[in-house]
């Protein structure tokens, strides 16, 4: 595998690093990523990322699961084998609705969950790329390609020290 | 720049560092299990063992071994089951409820509130199956194709409801919980070695906590919060109507759902406050789960104590009013009639105690909250005991009037969730991070917030 080089300078706080990303971005360097060991809000706006829409699955997934139920409820009670309970009514409306509900509710969080798995590429035999192991733990990493990037390596060095950073360090990848 | 409030203590105490944090949870995880630990899982098990003896006993016999009756069909199986399941709403209301509401104190009591939940839930379902008498017949209560014809499930019956509801939330907390610890797990990930490397790494499907990554996450959590805060409330909504929607007189009141949800979250609650103070002391967290912590979880012990108090009134009044003999009766029964200890336990143990809680110094008092945290959820036992047992023990024929006696059976079967419930607790403290790390580290304070000085 093609190793990759990357310049990756570390953050003690997460207000430095809100700053600093401004200061790099402004300097016309392109980050590849930050990480991060918690949410830091903001980090991705500075970063110009678009607002994060994961209620757009969580919708699609629920509307999905409420027309299912009624399918299930309205076809198996009404259709396939009508049965005369209590006097009720063949389709089951209202009384379906709790079961409408709770499938709405699980497939909503379970489609827009893995939704999210699938976008980020998580699951159990993923390879992580890590920067620095700190970053899980109490630093923050801003790493940098440098195929992206046509300043020189000097020079990015300077501009993250420059921007706060504590470490700065070449690594290939 | 976040915004301080002046007037709120600090979340965590003792001036921890973001690294502190992550030394002072994972060290429970990668340090050798204590003497102390080990005796108290062997405890559990054992428990479990004697206690999954009688639940074989009872489906190897039938449902005959438990003290039911021609007249009381339902009793110490069922309490339990609704005694578990109202247990397992704290979590998912404490990380759904109190993250819409943006209460961030909840951060270092979720991960363990929402991991009972889910063992309490599991507990729950247990008393389903021991139910069933034949638990291998248990997706008969699932809409199956099946070789009757395919003749479905009736979805017009609250106990069909329960199935879904149950295993709904179940699934959903446990959803959220996993969602919850994969930035921890990955904590963990990176300072192992060898084959706990791993393992969680495995678990922690690849995390690296990017900026993109964190910013979906948290769209993620705040979108799955506001998909399970209804979801807690209708579960035992749902378990209500398993009575409320049939004809017993105590049973088929339309209070139900709003006083089983508020008595739920009480015990529940209740429940979080024993296994946070043993948790507090055992681990040392006192920095991370401070007396603050104590105090709010007792206002909300308070609130819904009192929530269920008027609800008990509210009943009183409603078969009052009704001018029906048999719901009147069934009331007058069940506060003087042969079964009024337990009446008398529910309302000193969940209306009356609570009360105590008005006072500061034994809100943020440990012992007091311990001991009052045990009386509740003994109250909230008899509360599903009185609720069920006195409005069955006298039915409308006095010739069919009877009395409920529990046999070996029920006991056993009851001790099999403690033990249960117990082993669970005792593993997941163990193996995973008790306190929710990224959460509390972005609690802590940075440098560019400087509290008012005042």
């Amino acid at each position: 595998m093609a190793h990759k080089k990357y310049i990756v300078g570390i953050f003690d706080d997460e207000d430095v690093v809100k700053d600093a990303v401004g200061k790099v971005r402004g300097s016309k360097v392109k980050i590849q990523e930050v990480f991060c060991p918690y949410p830091v809000h903001g980090l991705d706006h500075a970063l110009g990322y678009d607002r994060p829409r994961m209620g757009v699955p969580a919708f699609l997934f629920g509307i999905t699961g409420t027309s299912l139920a009624f399918l299930l409820t309205f076809w198996t009670m009404g259709i396939d084998w009508p049965m005369n309970i209590g006097g009720k009514n063949f389709i089951p409306f209202p009384t379906n609705i709790p079961i409408v509900f709770e499938l709405t509710v699980l497939l909503a969080a379970f489609g827009m969950a893995f939704t999210f798995f699938f976008m980020e590429g998580l699951g159990p035999t993923t390879k992580p790329v890590i920067f620095d192991e700190r970053s899980t733990d109490d630093k923050f990493a801003m790493a940098i390609d440098m195929s992206k990037n046509t300043l020189s390596d000097a020079e990015i060095q300077t501009i993250l020290k420059e921007s706060g950073a504590s470490e700065v360090s070449v690594k290939e990848i | 720049m976040s915004v301080v409030s002046p007037i709120r203590e600090h979340l965590v105490t003792g001036g921890k560092t973001h690294h502190d944090v992550t030394e002072d949870i994972c060290r429970h995880v990668e340090a050798k299990p204590t003497k102390e630990w080990k005796i108290a899982l062997t405890i559990s098990i054992l428990v479990l063992i004697y206690g999954a003896g009688w639940v074989l006993w009872t489906w190897w016999e039938g449902l005959g071994v438990w003290g039911l009756n021609k007249t009381v069909g339902w009793a110490w199986d069922i309490t339990n089951f609704v005694w578990w399941v109202g247990i397992g709403h704290a979590g998912t209301l404490i990380s759904a409820i109190l993250l819409l509401f943006r209460q961030k104190w909840r951060t270092s009591v979720n991960r363990a509130a929402e991991a009972m939940t889910i063992f309490a839930v599991i507990c729950a379902a247990s008393f389903i199956i021991m139910h069933m008498g034949r638990p291998w017949l248990a997706l008969w209560a699932l809409p199956l194709p099946n070789t009757f014809g395919s003749l479905w499930v009736n979805f017009n019956s609250p106990l069909v409801w329960d199935v879904f509801a149950i295993s709904t939330y179940f699934s959903v907390s446990l959803l959220f919980w996993f969602i919850g610890l994969i930035p921890d797990l990955a904590t963990i990930r990176d300072r192992a070695t060898g084959v706990r490397k791993v393992i969680y790494g495995a678990l922690s499907l690849g995390w690296t906590g990017g900026a993109k990554t964190w910013a979906r996450y948290e769209d993620v959590s705040l979108i799955l919060a506001g998909l399970s805060t209804p979801l807690v409330l209708s579960v035992h909504t749902i378990v209500s109507f398993d009575f409320a929607t049939s004809v017993i007189p105590g049973w088929h009141t339309t209070i139900f759902p709003p006083y089983f949800v508020a008595g739920a979250i009480f015990s529940g609650f209740a429940m979080v406050q024993n296994l946070m103070l043993i948790t507090r002391v055992v681990y040392k967290l006192e920095d991370y789960i401070t007396i603050e912590h104590i105090g709010l979880m007792n206002k909300i012990i308070t609130v819904t104590g009192s929530i269920v108090g008027v609800a008990y009134i509210t009943e009183f009044f409603i078969a009052a009013y009704s001018g029906v003999e048999y719901e009147k009766y069934a009331f007058l029964n069940r506060a003087t009639g042969p079964l009024w200890w337990s009446y008398a336990a529910m309302m000193t143990c969940n209306v009356l105690s609570p009360q105590i809680f008005w006072f500061k110094s034994l809100r943020e008092n440990i012992v007091v909250s311990f001991v009052i945290a045990v009386v509740v959820n003994i109250g909230m036992w008899f509360e599903r005991f009185v609720i069920i047992v006195t409005s069955l023990h006298r039915d409308y024929l006095p010739s069919s009037w009877t009395y409920f006696t529990p046999r070996m059976a029920d006991i056993g079967d009851y001790m099999f969730s403690f033990g249960l419930f117990s082993t669970l607790f005792f593993l997941f403290s163990k193996f995973l991070p008790v306190i929710n790390m990224a959460e509390v580290k972005s609690v802590l304070k940075t440098s560019s917030e400087k509290p008012a000085k005042y």
